[in-house]
């Protein structure tokens, strides 16, 4: 479970690594949310957030993964139907 | 949150009333004070000005609409409107859906004893407004004050009366298999204004109420000969809400595809946060209508020349007389049932 | 939305389940763990783009069905207490007890206010200090860290007024205890993503091995959970029984540290009762002796008693995916979401419910071409 959204960072606060908190903007929607958990996340990375805390960083390269297989897939589709 | 501009300062003496007293429901002097200095002043009229019990007028020939509901919306002031203004389009938009003109309103309040006047005075000015820009009068009311406690600030009521100048049929009963479904503008802004002012689940956001009127645009749909089925106002319970009204009335299923459904970004993320479905979310501005879907290409084109109704869209059709339901095509391309929505949408967790 | 909307996109669904159709030749049962997940197969009909052979079964990944009903009970007696401000996620408002539920506390004047985060409650404990404030920490691993800092927080800040009612509960042990059932017949597991991205997938290789089942960590949009499957597919069809990870976006192989650090700091695990499933032996959450004080339970001396679920509520052979919803006789009759009998039927996440709203009159197409 958990409803858990991506939002980007747009500012970091807080005097210490448990106070930290971040403004997140969610496509248009800002609400912060405690970055304690992401210690290595910095303002501009997407955040995954839930209950008013970030559990983990996007990685954007794995992100795209899912995309790359699909487009393999087409692609071997394309051989095939070219094929003899 | 913005707090409306005003024109002047507050006509009743501040210093000597900051508060809404016991008394201002009282039928005496400050009551008449109250009544002469903001009713009265602002929402001057001669049908008004004639202060008699009730109101006098002739109406055009033609069928009445008579319409009344009341308004509790919390917080008072919320991004795009007020209770005041919501009060106003709110009446004259259900008089709409007949395909009526609006021409008077009557305006109840129930005031807790100890509002801020100024509050009260800045919501009458909006409702001066809102009625000035809708083409009504507001030619009746009623005050009355209760005990600190035994209110919640505000609650107002408006009645309003309108002309039927057709002789469309326009109800549930009138709609048909084949009908087309259009919608007046994109969806969920009211409710989720309202949630980003809300206690517990402040948000920061530019999305503001679409509390409208939309009167025009269906009077110039009945004008342009446009066959309108059947109307109905999004309020509480959104979307899926009217459509399973009328779905139900009607004795038909009514698909709808969700991806034809104009949701704004900010809106879809709010939505996102909060595990809300923006076809159950409230709107205030928004109608849904059912035409013949002859006419669908042209009724759109005028509902998208007016204001508001910009992103006006086709969603759907009536499909076949049957048990009511009503089916949404999801973005892959399944379907699912749109169900009425069960009591206050509540934000989710899982 | 970045990150979110593109995964919902129609036509690489379909490209998705054109490849599950391709490498699908024997019938199927995969386990959806997380509640999430399963609103999202139901809201966007992804089961319906599946061959008919794989079947989709429901698991108990619902925090808000699987409370038991004591727990609710005595969040309702402590919302009842004057003096006490009761706070909650939205979607605990409307789960029944014995007798009544949380909005109908509220009506009756308890105050009880929806947060969206628990250290809302500790500012609300910060601003009334003349009152109780209790949080009801219901969750699973996801929520931990969240209540862990809350709690956390609270002992900083030495507050005297804030407690929590903890029902906090553990998917591994779920799932073992699911698999050891006889009955079981679920062959590989879509495991809850965001449970993952706190816990790591470290726990699942053991259970894997035990039980020879495919274990996918997976996401909550349509290509997540598509893509989960084509993975469980290709796992099952080649006799592999392994842990993979398809939600590499947001989860790593060990999870988030600073988080797994937090919760450790604050919570033991304890013996757990399921509603409809019954009590799973180190399932759950309890806050360490360290942070007793605030503890609701003891707090207010709250007594343990026992509560019997409606004998008509099936909720526990639904959860366990050993019936589906419509097959209980309760379903859309004595059972509905205005009326539930069980949990399964009030959290929009519940199979119950979930089935009654989308799927009632069955009335749908799939679109393979």
């Amino acid at each position: 479970m958990c409803l858990a959204i991506p939002g980007k960072i747009e500012r970091i606060f807080g005097d210490s690594p448990l106070n930290r908190t971040g403004r997140i903007n969610f496509g248009g929607v800002i609400k912060e949310a405690s970055l304690a958990y992401v210690p290595e996340a910095v303002a501009g990375d997407y955040v995954i957030v839930h209950a008013g805390f970030a559990l983990s960083r996007v990685d954007e390269a794995e992100a795209h993964k899912v995309f790359e297989y699909l487009k393999r897939m087409d692609e071997f589709g394309e051989l095939a139907e070219d094929g003899p | 949150m913005k707090i409306l501009e005003l024109n002047g300062a507050c006509p009743v003496p501040l210093a000597q009333y900051p508060q809404v007293l016991m008394a201002h429901g009282g039928g005496g002097t400050l009551m008449h004070q109250l009544v002469e200095n903001i009713f009265g002043k602002e929402f001057s009229n001669p049908l008004l000005d004639a202060r008699h019990d009730s109101a006098q007028f002739f109406v055009p020939p033609g069928r009445l609409a008579m319409t009344t509901d009341s308004y509790v919306v919390r917080p008072i002031f919320f991004p795009g409107g007020d209770i005041g203004s919501m009060s106003v389009h709110g009446t004259v938009n259900d008089l709409a859906m007949s395909g009526a003109r609006p021409l008077y309103l009557s305006c109840a309040f129930i005031i807790e004893e100890g509002l801020p006047m100024e509050t009260l005075w800045r919501v009458v000015c909006s409702m001066r407004d809102a009625a000035k820009k809708c083409g009504v009068q507001i030619v009746t009311g009623d005050t009355k004050v209760v005990d600190k406690g035994k209110g919640d600030g505000l609650f107002i009521n408006t009645t309003g009366i309108g002309v039927m100048e057709h002789d469309l049929e326009i109800s549930p009963k009138s709609v048909l298999p084949g009908d087309t479904v259009l919608v007046s503008g994109d969806l969920g802004r009211h409710g989720m204004a309202i949630m980003a002012v809300r206690e517990g689940l402040q948000f920061e956001s530019t999305i503001e109420s679409d509390s409208a009127p939309v009167h025009k645009m269906v009077l110039a749909l009945i004008k342009a000969g446009v066959e309108i089925r059947c109307l109905r106002d999004l309020t509480r319970g959104g979307l899926a809400s009217a459509l399973n009204e009328i779905a139900e009335v009607a004795g038909v299923k009514i698909a709808i595809d969700e991806k034809l459904i104009p949701v704004r970004e900010d809106v879809h993320a709010a939505c996102e946060m909060l595990g809300l479905d923006p076809l159950q979310v409230a709107n205030e501005g928004r109608l849904v209508a059912f035409v013949a879907a002859k006419d669908a290409v042209r009724a759109l084109a005028i509902m998208r020349r007016h204001t508001g109704g910009e992103r006006s869209a086709s969603i759907g059709r009536v499909m076949e007389y049957s048990l009511p339901l009503v089916t949404v095509r999801s973005a892959i391309g399944a379907s699912r049932i749109l169900d009425m929505p069960s009591g206050e949408q509540l934000p989710r967790i899982c | 939305m970045k990150y979110l909307d593109e995964y919902r996109d129609g036509e690489l669904a379909q490209k998705l389940a054109v490849e599950i159709h391709r490498f699908t030749t024997r019938p199927w049962n995969i386990m959806e763990v997380c509640g999430g997940q399963t609103h999202a197969i139901v809201k966007f009909g992804i089961d319906e783009l599946l061959p008919k052979h794989i079947t989709l079964i429901h698991g108990p990944g619902c925090p808000v069905c699987v409370t038991p009903l004591e727990v609710i009970d005595k969040a309702l007696e402590l919302a009842a207490m004057p003096g006490v401000i009761f706070t909650s996620f939205g979607d605990m408002l409307r789960v029944p007890g014995s007798t009544t539920d949380l909005l109908a506390v509220k009506a009756k004047g308890g105050d009880v206010r929806i947060v969206y985060s628990p250290l809302d409650a500790v500012k609300l404990a910060e601003q009334n200090p003349a009152k109780d404030v209790v949080f009801l920490g219901v969750g699973f691993e996801t929520t931990a860290p969240a209540t862990a800092m809350a709690v956390f927080q609270a002992a900083q800040k030495r507050l005297k007024n804030f407690s929590m009612l903890i029902s906090h509960v553990l998917v591994p042990p779920a799932i073992e205890a699911l698999m050891s059932s006889p009955d079981c017949r679920v062959q590989a597991f879509l495991a809850a993503g965001h449970v993952c991205a706190v816990m790591g997938y470290e726990e699942y290789p053991p259970l894997a091995a035990k039980y020879h089942v495919p274990i996918v960590v997976t996401g909550f949009e349509p290509l997540d959970i598509l893509q989960g499957i084509l993975m469980c597919v290709l796992q099952l069809e080649s006799g592999r029984a392994e842990v993979e990870n398809q939600y590499t976006r947001a989860v790593r192989r060990e999870g988030n540290r600073p988080a797994q650090q937090l919760v450790r700091e604050v919570f033991h695990v304890v013996p757990r009762k399921w509603r409809g499933v019954g009590e799973i032996p180190d399932s759950g959450l309890g806050l360490n002796e360290d942070y007793a004080a605030f503890d609701a339970e003891i707090k207010f001396g709250l007594a343990d008693h026992h509560v019997d679920e409606p004998a008509d509520c099936l909720s526990g052979l639904v959860l366990q995916g050993q019936i589906k919803p419509h097959e209980c006789p309760a379903f859309g009759g004595k059972c509905k979401p205005e009326r539930p009998l069980g949990a399964t039927m009030v959290s929009s996440e519940g199979a119950c419910a979930a089935y009654y709203r989308y799927r009632r009159h069955n009335l749908v197409e799939t679109n393979i071409k």
